[in-house]
């Protein structure tokens, strides 16, 4: 009882103590490096992790262990909105990093949730693409929030034998033609991708970023979600609630992550994913640490195993995504035949620029107007279109 | 000196105990308020806690509580549709559920105690019972299971040409689901009702000519009706309660007022909704109790 009283004081004195370091670190922003760990100390023994399935896979996990002698704990969330909880409610202690995508990081920064890193300490990350050095979803003010990992587009995957002729556009999961077997996540970010099908057939909206919609626009697109819902057999919550859907033959189409498809084409299912015509949403990752994180030897030392070359290489093709580390490419040819080319981590920048990467919709949109819906606007119309 | 501090401990001890005799309300309370203590405190606090929170509102960006007096969760509750439409799903499914149970476990209770040898009882008993040692979890999952396109349930349709059905991941999945979980708590109380109705009723009811079906209505039933309502306070409040298994057998809006409460709490952080919308359950409920106490379901319990 003492003692728990004691903790919590202790933890009270430490978040007033963040709050104060955040402060000070907002008014002096050109000393970026201020504050942040200059090297990195003798591991902790333990990782605690917020991260997406497919992040935490033994093949590079266990290596990081026996390595670093940090134990590693994984808690998959099956949205951003659940990893913004998460590192919310914990109260930051509990977990030590996240991997968030773009519409969850700015967030986590802007609530004082992750802490600044110094990407010194991590050398590989000269080596990433430019785009992802310093990109504006997990760097603000010259200050590092993260490091990113990985990127790739949302897919549309459907089953060989079920659905012919193959589909070539997003409108397949819209039609009657595949009543009841059709299956999108339960995520509101899934609004984008409506959002952006309509961008493409109905260009009258004028819809030019799906995550900046106006009232109208984003009406419209859940107009067309409400429609589709008759035809979906589940929203999927976790990415393994797709795969056994498409396993058990509930649902033959679907979007989905490339994590689905190498699942699946693992188990010899019949499936294959298509970049739509239209084009697709998709995400890049950041490995952020929690401002009130437990074990930030651990935490670095993670970051650079999972930005070196190798490793990079290795959750590319186990995930079906494209590595932000340059120097993969050779790894993953070891690894997988031709995977290089087939991941686009030989041409990164001209593919970078297909994708419409998730990132939080706020009022702000990019034309200076403040008359864009907030997510918490997406959040409604979800449960509207959805409940 | 010390044989006066003797005598003092064992007379103040006989005067607190004499003081006690006296004043059975005193009595009474010190032996309650442990227990009401905690009552209160876990349990009205609690109650107290969720209601007050629904007053409040949370700041989209941040997600901090902002603790100025609102009724805006409570507007949204009845002004948006969707709400109205989840609320409804869940007190209409757990209506259903509560009255599939009630005409499985009707017959199972009778067969069981009327007419079944005290072995077959036994081993009936133990049925009934045997579903409860197994993780909640399991069985869901293993109806998820059945009840997939390609799952045990058309298998087995298509092995006696019957076609296929296509149930799985939806409202029919749900109203299956829990009828299947919940039945043993409607089982139980009907089969102690039943017991309790002496033999000499049915007889005498025999004696004055009343065939069966008379006996069962206007005897039988009556008696057992108290029965049937604990059973159904049960299996409404807790299909009512239950976010589980619409999250795994459920099909596409097929959310419960649970799913969103576990939405606004762990996804969307915002609890001040989340209590809003969980203070209609217990309303529900609060009526419900009302009703079950006029037909006097509590001395069945």
């Amino acid at each position: 009882m003492r003692r728990a009283k004691i903790d919590w004081v202790l933890g009270a004195v430490l978040a007033m103590m963040a709050v104060a370091v955040t402060a000070c670190g907002s008014s002096s922003s050109s000393s970026s490096t201020a504050g942040l760990p200059t090297k990195i100390g003798p591991g902790e023994g333990q990782l605690n992790l917020v991260a997406w399935e497919g992040y935490a896979q033994p093949q590079w996990v266990k290596p990081y262990e026996a390595q670093t002698g940090c134990k590693v704990h994984a808690k998959y969330a099956g949205s951003s909105d659940e990893m913004v909880t998460l590192m919310r409610s914990g109260g930051g202690g509990q977990y030590d990093m996240v991997s968030a995508s773009g519409d969850a990081s700015l967030r986590l920064i802007r609530g004082g949730e992750v802490a600044a890193m110094n990407v010194a300490l991590v050398p590989e990350w000269k080596n990433f693409i430019p785009q992802l050095q310093s990109p504006t979803h997990n760097t603000v003010a010259g200050k590092h929030y993260g490091i990113s990992l990985q990127w790739g587009p949302n897919t549309l995957l459907y089953n060989t034998k079920s659905v012919t002729p193959a589909p070539t556009s997003w409108s397949a999961i819209y039609s009657s033609k595949y009543k009841g077997q059709v299956t999108v996540p339960a995520n509101p970010i899934q609004i984008a991708d409506a959002a952006l099908y309509l961008s493409k057939t109905q260009t009258s909206l004028g819809i030019s970023d799906p995550y900046e919609l106006t009232k109208e626009q984003l009406n419209a697109a859940g107009e067309l979600l409400k429609h589709q819902k008759p035809l979906i057999k589940k929203y999927w919550a976790l990415a393994s609630d797709e795969i056994e859907l498409f396993k058990n033959g509930d649902a033959v189409i679907g979007a989905a992550w490339p994590y689905q498809y190498s699942t699946l084409i693992a188990d010899k299912s019949p499936v294959k994913q298509i970049i739509p015509n239209e084009g697709a949403t998709g995400w890049a990752d950041t490995w952020m640490i929690s401002a009130h994180a437990k074990d930030p030897n651990c935490a670095y030392k993670w970051v650079n195993w999972v930005s070196s070359p190798r490793v990079q290489a290795q959750q590319a093709i186990s995930y079906g995504e494209t590595p932000v580390n340059t120097k993969a490419c050779p790894y993953m040819e070891k690894i997988q035949k031709g995977s290089c080319g087939l991941y686009h981590a030989n041409a990164p920048a001209a593919y970078f620029d297909t994708i419409k990467f998730w990132k939080t919709p706020v009022a702000e949109c990019g034309n200076g107007q403040s008359d864009c819906m907030d997510y918490t606007k997406w959040q409604q119309k979800w449960t509207e279109v959805t409940g | 000196m010390s044989s006066t501090g003797f005598a003092d401990r064992p007379n103040a001890r006989m005067r607190v105990s004499a003081a006690l005799f006296r004043r059975p309300w005193l009595r009474g309370g010190l032996l309650l308020s442990g227990p009401l203590a905690w009552f209160v405190l876990i349990y009205l606090a609690a109650l107290v806690a969720l209601f007050v929170s629904s007053l409040w509102s949370v700041d989209s960006f941040t997600g901090n509580l902002v603790h100025t007096w609102t009724l805006n969760n409570f507007k949204t509750l009845f002004t948006v549709g969707t709400y109205r439409t989840i609320a409804l799903r869940t007190i209409g499914i757990a209506a259903a559920v509560t009255v599939t149970d009630a005409l499985l476990a009707l017959p199972f209770a009778f067969f069981a105690v009327r007419i079944a040898s005290k072995r077959v009882q036994g081993a009936l008993f133990v049925a009934v019972l045997i579903p409860l040692w197994s993780s909640y979890l399991v069985r869901v999952y293993v109806w998820r299971l059945i009840l997939a396109k390609e799952g045990v349930l058309n298998w087995a349709l298509g092995q006696i040409g019957l076609g296929s059905l296509n149930i799985g991941y939806s409202n029919w999945a749900m109203w299956i689901v829990f009828s299947y979980i919940w039945l043993p708590f409607m089982i139980l109380p009907i089969w102690s009702a039943i017991e309790r109705v002496p033999d000499s009723l049915i007889e005498a009811s025999a004696d004055l000519g009343a065939r069966g079906w008379r006996t069962f209505s206007s005897v039988l039933f009556p008696l057992i009706l108290p029965g049937i309502v604990a059973g159904s306070i049960f299996t409404f409040a807790l299909t009512l309660g239950d976010y589980i298994t619409p999250t795994l057998v459920g099909g596409a809006g097929s959310d419960f007022i649970g799913n969103v409460v576990y939405a606004n709490v762990g996804v969307a952080s915002n609890v001040p909704f989340a209590a809003a919308f969980a203070t209609v359950p217990l309303v529900v409920m609060g009526v419900y109790l009302l009703i079950a106490r006029r037909l006097g379901a509590f001395e069945a319990l």
